[in-house]
């Protein structure tokens, strides 16, 4: 897109898991990018591997990993060769937060959310805790909480002020980056929307960079500069949200975008038939193959990824 | 004077030109009961506060409305779970205050459930062939074979073979998509009249929703079933019901055909949630959506007047913060609880 270095940059990153019945091939050779001040969206079932992205970019690895390599570089500095303890006090939070999936299910239930938000500056920025609490406090105006709400616990705030909080608690050390996972999937249709309000707010005043990950494709478009989706632990296609959501490229891309009710139009939705394969037991050539209904021989052979007027697809009808 | 009136325009443009009504609730409350230290009383849940419907054979229905609105406990008391506080259920005329214990085993069985997490609905511990099988033997199928039989069908009819794969599996060990068929099959295997589906593809990947909610509308059409179907996305709603009730507060808010509700939403609650829905389309990023300020009302001490007043940006001062709206008639069959429909 823009010609200084991106901010983030993934080459073939890979995070296998080991597992009774062999590796479990979660994360699978991932490349892309992902410029200052930009959203993308990874769109994927469940699954797919998209929240184990985001745990291997912010190494946030559980004990069973197989294989975890590649490289991932943050405004140009490769972070694969850093140090754990170095990793997590200058770069986990620091520099790229999360807000994890079911955020408002998982703030502290016995500690002030005020004091909460405010904890990873502590940590993170060495900051006075009367400074890190007046930084709370501007964070809880920009995700739109009451600041009275800072002496509350998590159980006297509904489920969106809570998401609001966990929103919060990923702002409050100024990161560049922010990982969204599922940011809205169990809140109710208007406190998604105002949400994602909130989420374009920031985006805007701040400007931070996300990753979105969800399977809710009608939302992701709320907040999209680029679409990534994501098939069996690699990613199928990238494009920007324009082209994207007018017309995707990848069969599968197509077949998802069809899955989706729509309450403008008349389009009538469809279902993709048969299920993904197993991350246990890829299959060799193109992992869409087998429910993809303009497969052809050559799809037995894995498909590279090609470049398409600057949209990336991984499928031989576009070689 | 209110309750009468209710009543009055409720039952004049559904009931006539329906012939037969499979269930019928009249005036529903369901309040629960705060206690100061165990036994103190402290106040109401008021969670379905004064709801009337019809539902007619092979019809289906849909309840909409936020999480907190009173729409899980409307399902349960319809389930038979909850003891309306006031009001009426009755089903094929029968009220079900009036069944006792037999009563109410012959009506369960005459209504589904299908639950919204198929995986905490299903025992972790049975075989698909024995969550079938144990609605049959509660309501006395003592055949054997004749068991088998309908198991069989039940997992055919939603499409789930070939069967003998299925029958000696764990729940464990099926997809989402195919957890919520068995749930589907459970609540089917007693030839119900009506199906409560509670959010049936909230839990499941986008690309299975429109699968399950297909089969479901295939089943209603083939079995002449009346459903009930309980969500709040309301772009789901649109290929699946004939007609949308809206709730809010313990309220239904707005009750219409489906197309002209969402061609014409008239209560601006309803207008809210239309456009706080979002279709995929990258224009999306570049606006800001417009949603109504504030969050729902405490159901213990609800504004008085209508509702929704407090977060309305149409209401009128003196009148819907006063006294509560009954139900107008917009259009032909189109009710709105809203008094700009007086």
């Amino acid at each position: 897109m823009n010609q200084q270095t991106p901010l983030l940059q993934l080459q073939e990153l890979t995070l296998h898991f080991r597992t009774s019945r062999g590796a479990m091939r979660a994360v699978d050779g991932v490349d892309f990018s992902l410029g200052h001040g930009e959203a993308v969206v990874v769109l994927g079932e469940s699954g797919c591997g998209k929240s184990s992205l985001a745990r291997a970019i912010l190494r946030l690895l559980p004990r069973n990993v197989q294989t975890y390599r590649g490289q991932v570089y943050l405004d140009g500095r490769e972070l694969m060769s850093i140090e754990d303890e170095e990793f997590r006090k200058a770069i986990r939070w620091a520099r790229i937060s999360m807000v994890p999936q079911a955020a408002m299910n998982s703030l502290n239930p016995v500690m002030k959310v005020g004091d909460q938000v405010a904890e990873p500056m502590i940590v993170h920025g060495g900051v006075a805790k009367e400074a890190a609490l007046a930084n709370a406090r501007k964070m809880f105006q920009h995700v739109g909480v009451p600041t009275d709400f800072l002496d509350r616990y998590a159980f006297e705030l509904s489920g969106g002020m809570r998401q609001r909080v966990a929103i919060a608690m990923a702002l409050v050390t100024a990161p560049d980056l922010i990982i969204l996972d599922e940011p809205t999937s169990a809140l109710d249709v208007l406190t998604q929307a105002n949400i994602m309000n909130v989420l374009k707010r920031i985006k805007k005043e701040l400007g931070v960079s996300y990753i979105l990950i969800t399977h809710d494709i009608a939302t992701s478009s709320e907040l999209a500069d680029r679409v990534a989706v994501m098939y069996a632990g690699q990613i199928v296609e990238v494009g920007d949200a324009r082209s994207f959501f007018a017309a995707p490229l990848h069969p599968y891309s197509q077949k998802l975008m069809a899955s989706v009710p729509r309450l403008r139009g008349d389009q009538e939705p469809d279902f993709i038939t048969g299920h993904p394969p197993s991350l246990l037991d890829l299959p060799k050539g193109c992992r869409f193959a087998d429910r993809c209904p303009l497969r052809m021989a050559k799809c037995a052979e894995e498909p590279p990824t090609f470049n398409k007027h600057g949209r990336l697809v991984k499928c031989w009808l576009h070689g | 004077m209110l309750i009468e009136d209710f009543n009055k325009v409720q039952l004049s443009p559904i009931e006539e030109n329906v012939g037969q009504s499979l269930m019928s609730i009249r005036d529903l409350r369901v309040w629960f009961e705060l206690r100061r230290w165990g036994f103190g009383h402290a106040g109401n849940v008021r969670a379905v506060d004064g709801v009337s419907f019809d539902i007619r054979q092979g019809e289906a229905i849909a309840v909409v409305g936020e999480s907190g609105c009173g729409k899980s406990s409307l399902m349960k008391t319809i389930l038979g779970l909850h003891r309306p506080t006031g009001g009426d259920v009755s089903f094929e005329g029968v009220s079900l205050s009036r069944l006792d214990r037999r009563g109410l085993k012959w009506y369960r069985s005459q209504v589904g459930y299908v639950q919204q997490d198929p995986f905490a609905a299903l025992a972790p511990f049975m075989n698909i062939r024995r969550i079938l099988e144990e609605p049959l033997i509660v309501n006395g199928v003592k055949d054997r074979d004749e068991r088998t039989a309908r198991i069989r069908k039940a997992l055919e009819e939603v499409k789930l073979s070939p069967v003998e794969d299925f029958l000696p599996k764990f729940p464990h060990m099926l997809s989402g998509g195919q957890q919520q068929r068995i749930v589907i099959a459970r609540a089917m295997i007693l030839n119900p009249k009506l199906i409560v589906a509670d959010e049936p593809v909230s839990m499941l990947d986008a690309s299975v929703r429109v699968e399950i909610l297909k089969l479901l509308r295939g089943l209603q059409e083939s079995h002449n079933l009346a459903v009930i179907y309980i969500t709040h996305d309301l772009s789901t709603v649109r290929y699946f019901s004939e007609r949308i009730f809206v709730m809010y507060a313990g309220k239904l808010v707005e009750k219409a055909f489906t197309p002209d509700l969402l061609r014409e939403p008239r209560h601006p609650y309803t207008f809210a949630l239309l456009a706080a829905t979002s279709d995929p389309d990258a224009r999306n990023a570049e606006v800001y959506r417009e949603v109504p300020p504030g969050e729902p009302p405490s159901l213990v001490n609800p504004p008085k007047g209508c509702r929704f007043h407090p977060r309305c940006a149409r209401a009128m001062q003196g009148l819907c913060d006063v006294e509560a709206p009954s139900d107008f008639e917009a259009a032909p069959e189109h009710l709105v609880n809203c008094w700009l429909y007086k």
